[in-house]
């Protein structure tokens, strides 16, 4: 039964909508902070896809990094990447320039990020070939109490107050807290747009993400246990990146001008090709999807009894989305059981954290500016890999850019931070000496 | 079987993970496998305890700021997953109930100390 204050009390009950890592990691925390101190709750989580499936019908669609800093903090709240979860892991990156590669190592030589599928594998693969990260987090979920009902929620309303459920088994009411991580399908974000609390949805945009199988032997002779980063100069090219993980290897892409002949362009440049063995056909892959991406927050992500967390709230501009999902699931969870599910309590507690990863994406947008005039500019893409050479050859002591660069390209710092070291003055120098020198040798290590 | 697809880093049987008396920058979390923390007083090896997967040490000396207090070696083959001090201190710092589960693993150690050194009273005072 449902109380009429807006505490969480013995026997409140919670509906969670999407069992994405956003989702199952609030049930998790709610359902774990909530035993802390005594307090029992029922927490309904509604997903109605089967991440058991192969292929995009049991799939959350995304390039499926868990980023550094989130496999150490997984691993301290009890939550341990189990080896049939982890696809592969990465201690390096590899950059692909026009004048060269360059390999950047985990500051600790540990494998320390976690390639993972979201669903059950590429379409193609067998049932129970591949684990789900989706699927092992929705598990845990209901290990830990919350009950799984595999139904889409089709209507949500308020009866005095209280969120009702609508789904393929009837009306589900009673509900202290409504908890949204719908991601960014547009049928479920209307839903809670028609809850008069002038939500309004996320800006996004289109991006590509490609898998191709390639054999397991091949993956690791050819990637080995590296993400391969793409700056090179095409014009509208945003981002992209080669994840090797089982038997397959999946490619992110993302460009202001996302058709057909733009990618065409993309996958017959030299250094992409090189990237791939000769036989892998990179306008066939194995499996194909074009999700969204969130790139500017939602507007007002809260209301009494309402939150939403995830991608339909706030992301991290492009890295790290599960990391962000984790943050705002946790600070959702504490705000719920400690201050209450009232519009205030989320304003006074969550939307701090939410405001927070929006001024770092403000950073973040102009790190990633830099990183588009460095694929532009054939001057600057030497500075940097002349830089990023030395600090090589200088051993572990100094390695500013290479620092930079890791926790740019893995997520595993605040943009703010990032931002903030690039202006060291040793750095600076460095840099606009090697631009300056472009007849400095430069690194074609492959 | 799964060597690809794990994480952290591996220490082979006997080696040593944490030295006594060193100063420490990082705590491990084990993925795998067990570990033996002993302690050297006057030349002898005292073996303190076995710790298995889902456990985590190194993190007294992080709180503290002392040398390490005990050796750490592993027993067999040890998968570990290091965790750095400052990350993990500016992480606790924003989110303070990431210590939650090191505070339970410390109390349940103050609890089995409690009943050594009761055991050991008793068994020189009988």
């Amino acid at each position: 039964m449902g109380n009429e204050t807006m505490e969480l009390e013995n026997g409140s009950r919670v509906a969670v909508i999407g069992g994405g890592p956003a989702g199952s990691l609030t049930a998790i925390f709610l359902l774990q902070i909530a035993e802390r101190v005594d307090l029992r709750l029922d927490v309904d989580l509604f997903e109605a896809k089967d991440f058991t499936k192969p292929g995009p019908a049991g799939c959350n669609m995304c390039g499926g990094i868990i980023s550094e800093s989130l496999v150490q903090l997984l691993a301290l709240e009890g939550i341990h990447l189990p080896p049939e979860v982890v696809q592969r892991g990465i201690d390096s990156y590899v950059l692909h320039t026009h004048e060269g590669t360059f390999r950047l190592e985990t500051p600790l030589r540990e494998l320390r990020i976690a390639a993972v599928h979201r669903g059950s594998g590429p379409r193609g693969s067998k049932p129970g070939e591949w684990a789900s990260f989706d699927g092992f987090l929705l598990n845990r979920a209901r290990e830990m109490g919350a009950l799984v009902l595999r139904e889409r929620v089709t209507h949500i309303g308020l009866e005095g107050g209280r969120p009702v459920l609508t789904g393929a088994s009837g009306r589900h009411g009673g509900y202290d807290l409504l908890v949204g991580a719908v991601g960014l399908h547009p049928n479920s974000l209307k839903l809670f747009e028609g809850l008069g609390f002038e939500y309004r949805p996320p800006v996004t945009v289109k991006t590509w993400i490609s898998e191709f199988r390639l054999g397991t032997e091949t993956v690791r002779g050819r990637f080995g246990t590296s993400m391969h980063v793409f700056l090179l100069d095409q014009s509208g090219l945003e981002f992209a990146a080669v994840i090797p993980k089982g038997d397959s290897a999946t490619l992110c892409f993302l460009g202001r001008d996302m058709s057909d002949d733009f990618y065409r362009e993309f996958a017959g440049l030299p250094e992409v090709r090189n990237c791939f063995p000769p036989e892998a056909d990179l306008l066939r892959p194995t499996c194909h999807c074009v999700p969204r991406m969130n790139v500017r927050e939602a507007v007002h992500p809260f209301a009494d009894r309402v939150v939403l967390v995830g991608d339909c709230g706030v992301s991290r501009l492009f890295k790290d989305g599960i990391g962000a999902a984790y943050r705002m699931a946790k600070t959702a969870a504490v705000t719920a059981v400690f201050s209450g599910v009232s519009g205030a309590a989320f304003r006074s507690h969550y939307r701090p954290a939410y405001r927070e990863i929006v001024r770092d994406n403000g950073f973040g947008r102009l790190l990633f500016r830099g990183v588009h005039l460095t694929q532009k500019a054939g001057a600057l893409r030497r500075g940097l890999l002349s830089q990023l050479c030395r600090e090589r050859d200088a051993g572990d002591r100094g390695r500013r850019m290479s620092r930079v660069m890791w926790d740019t390209f893995t997520g595993s710092a605040s943009y703010r931070d990032i931002a903030f070291r690039l202006l060291h003055p040793a750095l600076l120098a460095g840099l606009l000496g090697g631009t300056l020198r472009p007849a400095l040798p430069l690194d074609r290590t492959p | 079987m799964f060597r690809d697809r794990d994480l952290g880093r591996v220490f082979e049987n006997g080696q040593v993970i944490v030295s006594q008396g060193e100063s420490g920058d990082c705590m491990y979390v084990i993925l795998h496998g067990a570990v033996e923390v002993l302690r050297t007083e006057g030349g002898r090896e005292i073996p303190l305890t076995v710790l298995g997967a889902g456990d985590v040490f190194g993190e007294m000396a992080l709180f503290g700021g002392e040398p390490r207090s005990a050796t750490v070696r592993a027993k067999g083959e040890a998968r570990l997953l290091t965790v750095d001090k400052r990350g993990f201190l500016k992480r606790v710092h924003q989110d303070p109930s990431l210590a939650f589960r090191i505070l339970r693993n410390l109390s349940e150690r103050i609890r089995t100390l409690d009943e050594e050194v009761t055991r050991l009273h008793l068994s020189r005072n009988p």
